[in-house]
């Protein structure tokens, strides 16, 4: 394909010469790339807000239940091991694309897509657990930064999958074009660095909010 | 064109002129307003400190000011393009010499304004009780809205409005809110603190002379802030005790009950005086935000 | 049906609605003109679809000028009613007054000062590195657009309901729904968020612009330095930005959704809001001031005929200023009852910072000494910058000092203090680049005579306004009264302030004025030299004025600094040019239209209108998808078009703007 990206090298990207790209003195990948990165920073920062309000705030139960007995840590548990495989996944999907495969990127994106659904699945039951047994965040500073933190790490998750979806359309439609591929390695960076805040919230959130 | 001033000439006169006008105005409006400018005049020990430190620093500072300014017209004035007798160096970009002078002589004036700040900084802690033979008076501040509500645990008195305090006595104000932000400031005294709800902010003053002096608060807290100013009273011991004794015998009582009417905004609330009847009123003030109650 | 939205909102008091009234009115009669000259299409196609940033910046200027226009009419209210309220109400109403001072500093900060940034930013840098564009184009555009997006949701407010009025920070508890439940803080934070997301994503861009952009052989140290002022300015963007992002977040769930991150009761603590928003807040005066460092570094240079004095001792002292701007945030709130420890570690942070800023001033006057220095206007706007920005710092390192803070902490003194830095500091600077960089993006200069009218307007009416509130501040003064007892011994000093207001209104009538008048008249001020009216130094005075819509037909390559300088000493013999083919990005309407359902989203979201929020929700997302999908849309120019257009540069067929 005229605009496909790679030639099937096994372990390099390496440019389609054929490849007409507009002005190839303009660098689109690695400067979407780093902007990215600046960006996944900036919202690293948000969350490192957020982290620090918790921080402050998470012993202000004003009489309601404290995290030691709110969190179940095996759902936690079980929340990171399905973000941990959808970030694998995508990670073969990745893989996948640099070799040109476009039906194995759509399998290992579907995947992700599932796994990460799941995630949301799982996290919306445990908030609405909370709130129907009267601790929501309207009672208590610890309970709105508990659902505040992890309701936003939510909030960006599910918009990835609105963002997975669109690229799985994309590729779809489009094949692994010089476009689609760069879309991609964006999409994949901001997935991992999702992982990584909920490393981040497993952690100082419900590991050492239960000891 | 060569008999015409040089057009420099006009803005560094008119504009040296403005400045100079600017400075003769400075002691011409502290002699003229005096009475009025409470932070370098004070009436109380905090104030003094705190004005003698501004004083220091201000001094302190015009050793690069002074420079500056003067520079800044000298330079303009020999190297303007139309003065033949400034020399011409563009090859003139750096200077070590002048960079460790201008790196270095702020940084030395920054170090000694930095341990003075330090050690002024844990003097003139508000926290901090002032020294004294004379036993200090504890008065308790309430920021409402908006009013200023003072209780006088010890004496069982409290005030609405109007500060009474005896001269030359340690004041221990603990401050608090039931309001949003505000700030505790009675500049003739000394600096402000903030009055905040659900916490305890403390503020050691002393008068040196009496008379009547204006507090207000200086934190926006809602619509009616700026009528938030009060008189403190600073009198001898004897029209203090006369005072106290007056408000004991007060009609108005205030409990928890009473101050909760209190708590309903109101603005120019003349000033009034209770007999206390809840010495620990401050502290219910304060501990009403920390568990969950069941009627508002 | 329409949230909380009813008829009630459209109901002011009188001079409010003279205010609203002439807002309108003014908007009709931009209409009418441009209906009148049909320029709709042209606008269209020219202004609001495009992804240049030097229209980006032009664009960002008018709204500049606009907001400029409606902070300054607050800041006259102001000082009118506290000149007339004495012992009595004036003629607004407090609550009024309070909206009055939080629009007039919600106004200056976010949609004057920053604007001016991103216009300096947009219009200079990729000239400055020998760029066509910045990194991302789109994303230049649609930051503008969100920009533009918040300035309506102000002038809206005008209008539409109530502001709020709890200053320009709407500290908690105040801000919070127990203190303010009406509409004014919600608009507030909606401003300030999307205008917020668009500085961000231009603090990335510009990032990414200088760091991967620079033509060839512009190392780190042969950047201009007001390149490098961009860099640091941009850096505290990125650091600072989330920070309000994630602040203003929680209190929008405080005010939506009954949380507790700032409330007084439930555990909440907002005392941490204070923290937080001053660890923005403090950045962001940075941010402002930074590149107007950078503009007056360049201004100095080119009209003293001397490369910048101390380069590298400048460049050290951005990188330092930039640094200790987020370790002095306490100083904000010394009187807060924190430790001495903590305050006076927090002064002496901030004292600091002055070293680095003398230092520059420093260099500035040595870059004066034996050079040759022309007193055109921007050389005036420095020489009043030098005077009063000075004094600034020097009552900005007493207020370091937390002892003598508690003192003036909040009074008067603190707003001559700032305002000295904003306008002593911040405007007269863009005063001086805005007379500067006129020629380069027009083709004509600005009258000179009014130029320096309005500098001598600008000059005594400022220390007339400001020099007599450090006095007010020593005379117990708190800022923020809409009414004081004559007892206080204060009203013939705001009859004095009120009158240096409106001296300074005179100086901003004549620059408004002025600016239209040099249009009109701009034949006799046109600039014939090619594009270097001022023998600049810097590769943006080395092409044509206006620039061609490529900025360099042939990407220059640079080996010192003040590389056209070098060039015009060397007096190099033009070589053969060999022209390349040029792409560049194509327009597109997608960054207005986020723009536009970012306002409904963000209007929306005040009135609580749910169905709507959800409808401006799902427009930014579906045009973000959108232009996320498909092909980046390139156009074209032949290296033969691009000689025609040389050419026709050098025969002095240029077209005027």
């Amino acid at each position: 394909m005229k605009d496909s990206l790679t030639i099937h090298h096994k372990d390099t990207l390496e440019l389609n010469p054929d490849l007409s790209i507009p002005d190839p003195h303009q660098d689109t990948y690695s400067k979407t790339i780093l902007g990215f990165w600046m960006y996944l920073m900036t919202d690293c920062l948000v969350f490192a807000s957020l982290f620090c309000t918790y921080a402050i705030l998470h012993r202000e139960t004003f009489g309601g239940p404290s995290s030691r007995e709110l969190f179940d840590l095996t759902t936690a548990f079980i929340e990171t091991m399905i973000l941990l495989f959808s970030s694998v996944t995508c990670g073969f999907g990745m893989l996948a694309a640099l070799k040109d495969e476009k039906r194995k990127v759509l399998f290992w994106l579907a995947i992700s897509f599932l796994l990460g659904a799941s995630f949301i699945f799982i996290e919306l039951r445990e908030f609405s657990e909370f709130v129907h047994a009267g601790h929501d965040w309207t009672k208590s500073a610890f309970l709105s930064a508990f659902f505040a933190l992890v309701g936003t790490h939510g909030l960006h998750v599910s918009f990835g999958l609105l963002w997975l979806a669109v690229m799985m359309g994309q590729i779809h439609y489009a094949g692994i074009t010089v476009d689609t591929f760069r879309r991609l390695s964006v999409f994949s960076l901001f997935w991992h660095f999702l992982d990584l805040i909920w490393i981040f919230i497993f952690t100082f959130v419900y590991l050492m909010g239960v000891i | 064109m060569k008999k015409a001033r040089q057009p420099v000439f006009y803005l560094l006169f008119f504009s040296g002129l403005i400045f100079i006008l600017f400075l003769i105005m400075q002691p011409l409006s502290v002699i003229h307003f005096r009475d009025y400018i409470t932070v370098i005049f004070p009436e109380g020990i905090v104030g003094t400190d705190e004005r003698n430190l501004l004083l220091i620093i201000q001094a302190l500072m015009l050793v690069i000011v002074l420079p500056v300014y003067i520079l800044t017209f000298v330079f303009s004035w020999k190297y303007n393009a139309n003065n033949p007798k400034g020399s011409y160096d563009p090859d003139l970009v750096d200077n070590t010499a002048a960079e460790f002078i201008w790196w270095g002589v702020p940084l030395i004036l920054t170090a000694i304004v930095s341990v003075l700040t330090w050690v002024k900084t844990h003097q003139l802690d508000p926290f901090k009780p002032l020294e004294s033979d004379r036993k200090p008076l504890t008065v308790q501040v309430i920021a409402l809205q908006w009013k200023w509500l003072f209780l006088y645990p010890e004496q069982q008195v409290a005030s609405l409005n109007f500060l009474q305090i005896p001269v030359d006595t340690p004041i221990r104000f603990e401050i608090t809110a039931d309001a949003p932000m505000n700030s505790f400031w009675i500049p003739d005294l000394g600096g402000q603190i903030y009055a905040m709800p659900k916490m305890k902010t403390i503020l050691n003053l002393m008068a040196s002379n009496t008379g009547d002096f204006r507090g207000s608060s200086a934190n926006i807290s809602g619509e009616g802030f700026a009528s938030m100013h009060f008189i403190t009273r600073s009198s001898t011991d004897e029209d203090f005790q006369k005072w106290i004794t007056e408000a004991k015998e007060s009609s108005q009582k205030l409990d928890f009950k009473s101050y909760n009417q209190l708590t309903s905004p109101s603005q120019g609330n003349p000033a009034t005086t209770y007999s206390l009847q809840d010495t620990h009123l401050f502290e219910q003030i304060i501990n009403k935000y920390m568990h969950p109650i069941a009627k508002e | 049906m329409f949230g909380k939205l009813t008829l009630e909102a459209l109901k002011h008091e009188e001079s409010q609605n003279s205010a609203v009234l002439s807002m309108l009115f003014c908007g009709l009669i931009l209409i009418g003109l441009i209906t009148y000259l049909k320029r709709w299409k042209w606008l269209w196609h020219e202004w609001i679809t495009t992804v240049d940033p030097k229209r980006i910046g032009i664009m960002y200027i008018v709204v500049v000028l606009i907001m400029f226009f409606k902070g300054f009419g607050d800041a006259i209210m102001m000082r009118l009613q506290q000149a007339l309220a004495v012992d009595g109400p004036g003629f607004l109403s407090a609550g009024h007054f309070q909206e009055v001072f939080s629009a007039h500093g919600t106004t200056m900060i976010f949609f004057v000062a920053m604007g001016v940034v991103f216009a300096l930013l947009n219009l200079i840098v990729p000239l400055q590195i020998g760029a066509r564009d910045v990194a991302f184009p789109f994303l230049n555009a649609l930051s503008f657009w969100l920009f533009a997006a918040g300035a309506m949701l102000t002038l809206i407010s005008l209008a539409v309901g109530k502001f709020s009025t709890s200053g320009w920070l709407a500290y908690p508890p105040l801000s919070g729904l127990e203190y303010s439940p009406n509409e004014g803080v919600d608009y507030w934070i909606w401003m300030v968020q999307i205008s917020g997301v668009g500085s961000t994503l231009s603090g990335v861009n510009f990032l990414i612009t200088i760091l991967k952009m620079r033509c060839p052989g512009m190392t780190f140290m042969k950047m201009p330095i007001f390149v490098w002022s961009a860099l640091c300015s941009m850096i505290l963007v990125i650091f600072a930005f989330p920070i309000l992002t994630a602040t203003l977040y929680m209190l929008t769930l405080d005010r939506y959704l009954g949380m507790h991150f700032f409330t007084v009761a439930a555990g909440g603590n907002y005392m941490m809001y204070v923290n937080l928003i001053w660890a923005w807040g403090h950045p962001e005066v940075y941010i402002l001031i930074l590149p107007i460092f950078g503009v007056f570094s360049e201004i100095v240079s080119t009209f003293s005929e001397k490369r910048l004095f101390g380069y590298v001792s400048m460049v050290w002292a951005l990188i330092l200023i930039a640094f200790y701007s987020f370790v002095v945030w306490v100083h904000h709130f010394f009187t807060m009852g924190a430790s001495p420890h903590v305050n006076a570690f927090f002064g002496i942070m901030t004292m600091v910072i002055a070293i680095p800023t003398g230092v520059k001033l420093f260099n500035w006057l040595f870059t004066k000494y034996r050079g040759r220095v022309h007193f055109t206007s921007p050389m005036l706007w420095f020489f009043a910058f030098v005077l009063n920005f000075t004094i600034a710092g020097m009552t900005g390192v007493l207020l370091s000092s937390p002892p003598v803070d508690f003192q003036v902490h909040n009074s008067l003194f603190l707003i001559a203090h700032f305002h000295g830095m904003v306008i002593g500091g911040f405007l007269f600077g863009f005063f001086a680049a805005f007379t500067y960089w006129f020629p380069k993006f027009t083709g004509f200069h600005l009258d000179e005579k009014l130029n320096r009218y309005a500098f001598w307007f600008w000059m005594i009416g400022f220390l007339l306004a400001f020099m007599p509130l450090y006095m007010l501040g020593f005379m117990g003064a708190t800022r923020r009264l809409d009414h004081y007892q004559a007892s206080t011994g204060w009203h013939p000093l705001f009859v004095i302030v009120f009158i240096g207001a409106l001296i300074i209104l005179c100086g901003a009538l004549v620059q408004f004025v002025g600016l239209f008048w040099s249009i009109w008249i701009r034949k006799r001020n046109w600039d014939y030299s090619g594009g270097d009216p001022w023998n600049g130094r810097t590769l943006e005075w080395s092409i044509p004025s206006p620039p061609p819509i490529y900025n360099f037909a042939v990407i220059p390559t640079v080996d010192q600094l003040d590389p056209l300088w070098a060039e015009k000493q060397r007096g190099l013999p033009k070589n053969e040019i060999v022209y390349e083919d040029i792409h560049l990005p194509r327009n597109t309407p997608m960054g207005f239209y986020i723009g536009i359902f970012s306002l409904i989203f963000g209007f929306a979201m005040v009135w609580l209108i749910w169905w709507l929020a959800l409808a401006g929700f799902a427009g930014i997302l579906i045009c973000v998808i959108i232009r996320l999908s498909g092909k980046d849309a390139h156009d074209h120019i032949s290296a033969n078009e691009v000689q025609k257009i040389e050419e026709s540069y050098r025969t002095g067929k240029q077209t005027a703007l």
